[in-house]
């Protein structure tokens, strides 16, 4: 029991004292998780928005498949992204194996599928004649499209919430690509996971913390905008 | 007589999932006319719309737009730009009412100056002014649907297309609602198509009807030539000739005609041969119901009728007589309670020879 009060007591102390290791480690672990989740917006909310917006052959089975990629599991993502990168495999000339951009690319793998299924749900979910209203008003199908999204914009917030809220607390693949290097690769999850292997409690408490607080703003936010979504 | 036509289509035949749901040889949309479109559910109205918007592209056949077909991509972007439609739903964007409004307007690259003022227009035909900065998602449904209609006439289109425009609304906003309607389009001379399945409302605002069934428009003509003279049973059936009566003219003479119905006669007016087969085609508001013979009415038209039903409708009563053969006459509540009906009773039904309208069965 003194061990954990001890540790939560250490863990203030290394927050409220900018410790610069932890500090570091939260900004890059932000910059990381919010770069893949850019990625993941662009992708994401241009392939959900083309699969809502058009008919085509085996549409149910393309929508089934972005619905079970909500779910991947990121120790898979990190198993293949290692083999895609490693020395001697398709994209090894690269070498960004245990780099930053292993993790972004990683984290972007597993953010994508959720920003795609949320966009794809929530342009769905406009009435379906109000694609018809926009273009008999004189758009071009590009303003079309961008109106659309502007009109869903709330769930697709929603969407780039949950895809950060997912990649910011994902370890298994950061440690797998990241490879969990001080100073370089070292994220919230990995380091957490490293200083409770070796006994530093009041470190991985304090990491632990941090990662709650950034979860709880987020979700506090996807509620938020949850819950101003009044119907139409 | 006729205006010129400024819209046209021919031979369009639209599939969908093996069932064709359009397939019309011919159709004009005439210039400065308010034309309807009425049919039951599924006959094609909303479909046809579509197509004359440019938004639903049929697998064969033309679309004209001024004499000049549709064909490329910028023909179709010409068209889209000098039509509006309103659909059934308002479809408006989470924005204020301004900018819903000015959405068209925004396209086409309007100087902010035009806007407004097209905008401030727009709103006030619909008496929406005070509405302007209020958030779309706040307003009632018939507010919405003023909004819907204002953007459509803010672009300043050739033709209107309206889809079912006033289901879902209150009786009060509805009333209300097509008077500024038809008050704008008087206005504004903007030819427009209304897909209606309200009798009331085709009677107020359409200048011209075309009826559809099965994606086949069956009978095209003024609304007074639709009403009193429809072509055939089901266009009958569709615009409230409640009785339909199946007879053979017996004699014909100067244009007056004695048809036999179920051993009785009825004098009427038409061209008819001795022998013929026809449909006579009763109005109920065309029959006067009373306790004696007419005097005023110069035809032998009246007869001693039984009360078989009554049903209450609004301000009046709809009365099933049977006179030998089945008619429907509407009454009012006081003349209902003056002459004491009850079923059972004996009335007397009479009707003008000019009330009847004939329509032959051997085709």
């Amino acid at each position: 029991m003194e061990l954990i009060v001890q540790g939560i007591i250490k863990a203030f102390e290394l927050i409220i004292s900018f410790d610069p290791e932890v500090l570091g480690i939260t900004w890059l672990s932000l910059k990381i998780s919010g770069t893949a989740t850019l990625i993941s917006l662009f992708i994401g909310v241009s392939i959900g928005t083309a699969v809502a917006l058009n008919n085509f052959f085996g549409k149910r089975l393309v929508i089934s498949l972005i619905n079970t990629g909500m779910g991947l599991p990121p120790v898979v993502v990190g198993l293949f992204v290692t083999i895609f990168i490693w020395r001697n495999g398709p994209f090894g000339f690269l070498e960004i194996l245990y780099t930053p951009v292993a993790i972004i690319i990683a984290q972007a793998i597993i953010a994508t599928p959720i920003v795609m299924g949320i966009s794809l749900a929530s342009i769905q979910n406009l009435p379906p004649n109000l694609r018809l209203q926009i273009l008999s008003l004189g758009a071009s199908r590009l303003q079309m499209v961008w109106i659309l999204i502007k009109e869903a914009k709330l769930p697709l917030l929603a969407a780039v919430m949950a895809g950060f809220g997912g990649v910011i607390s994902e370890v298994g693949a950061s440690i797998m690509v990241g490879g969990n290097i001080k100073g370089y690769s070292r994220v919230l999850t990995t380091a957490t996971v490293m200083e409770t292997g070796k006994g530093n409690f009041d470190v991985a408490i304090a990491l632990g913390i941090i990662l709650l607080i950034l979860s709880f703003i987020i979700n506090a936010l996807l509620t938020q905008i949850q819950q101003r979504q009044n119907p139409r | 007589m006729k205006s010129e036509s400024l819209m046209r289509i021919e031979n369009i035949i639209l599939r969908r999932g093996g069932v064709t749901v359009l397939d019309i040889p011919e159709f004009h949309v005439q210039q400065d006319r308010i034309l309807s479109l009425i049919g039951p559910n599924g006959a094609g109205k909303s479909t046809l719309l579509l197509m004359l918007a440019g938004l639903l592209k049929p697998e064969q056949g033309k679309l004209y737009f001024k004499n000049a077909p549709i064909e490329t991509r910028s023909d179709l972007s010409m068209l889209r730009r000098n039509v509006s439609v309103v659909f059934q739903e308002p479809l408006l964007l989470s924005s204020n009412v301004f900018e819903n409004v000015a959405l068209g307007l925004r396209f086409r690259k309007t100087s902010h100056e035009e806007i407004k003022k097209r905008v401030q227009k727009a709103l006030e035909y619909f008496g929406i002014r005070q509405l302007e900065k209020r958030s779309a998602r706040t307003l009632s449904g018939g507010e919405a649907k003023r909004v819907s209609l204002a953007r459509a006439f803010a672009i300043q289109p050739q033709i209107i297309l309206l889809d079912e425009a006033f289901n879902s609304l209150d009786p009060p906003s509805r009333e209300t609602i097509i008077d500024d309607l038809k008050n704008t389009l008087n206005e504004t001379k903007i030819t427009a198509v209304l897909a209606l399945h309200d009798r009331e409302e085709t009677l107020r605002l359409a200048q011209d009807i075309s009826v559809m069934n099965q994606g086949k428009i069956v009978q095209s003509g003024t609304t007074a030539e639709i009403f009193n003279q429809p072509d055939s049973e089901f266009v009958a059936n569709f615009v409230g000739t409640e009785t339909i009566l199946e007879g053979e003219v017996r004699s014909c003479l100067d244009g007056h005609i004695m048809v036999s119905i179920r051993g009785k006669e009825i004098e009427a007016t038409g061209a008819c041969s001795i022998g013929q087969k026809v449909y006579c085609c009763l109005r109920p508001e065309n029959i006067i119901v009373s306790n004696q013979a007419q005097q005023k009415i110069s035809a032998r038209n009246n007869f001693e009728a039984k009360v078989s039903r009554i049903v209450r409708q609004g301000f009046f009563f709809k009365l099933h007589l049977d006179c030998g053969f089945p008619l429907v006459a509407y009454i009012t509540i006081p003349s209902f309670e003056d002459l004491g009906i009850a079923p059972g009773k004996m009335v007397v039904a009479s009707f003008k020879a000019t009330a009847i309208h004939i329509i032959s069965r051997e085709k």
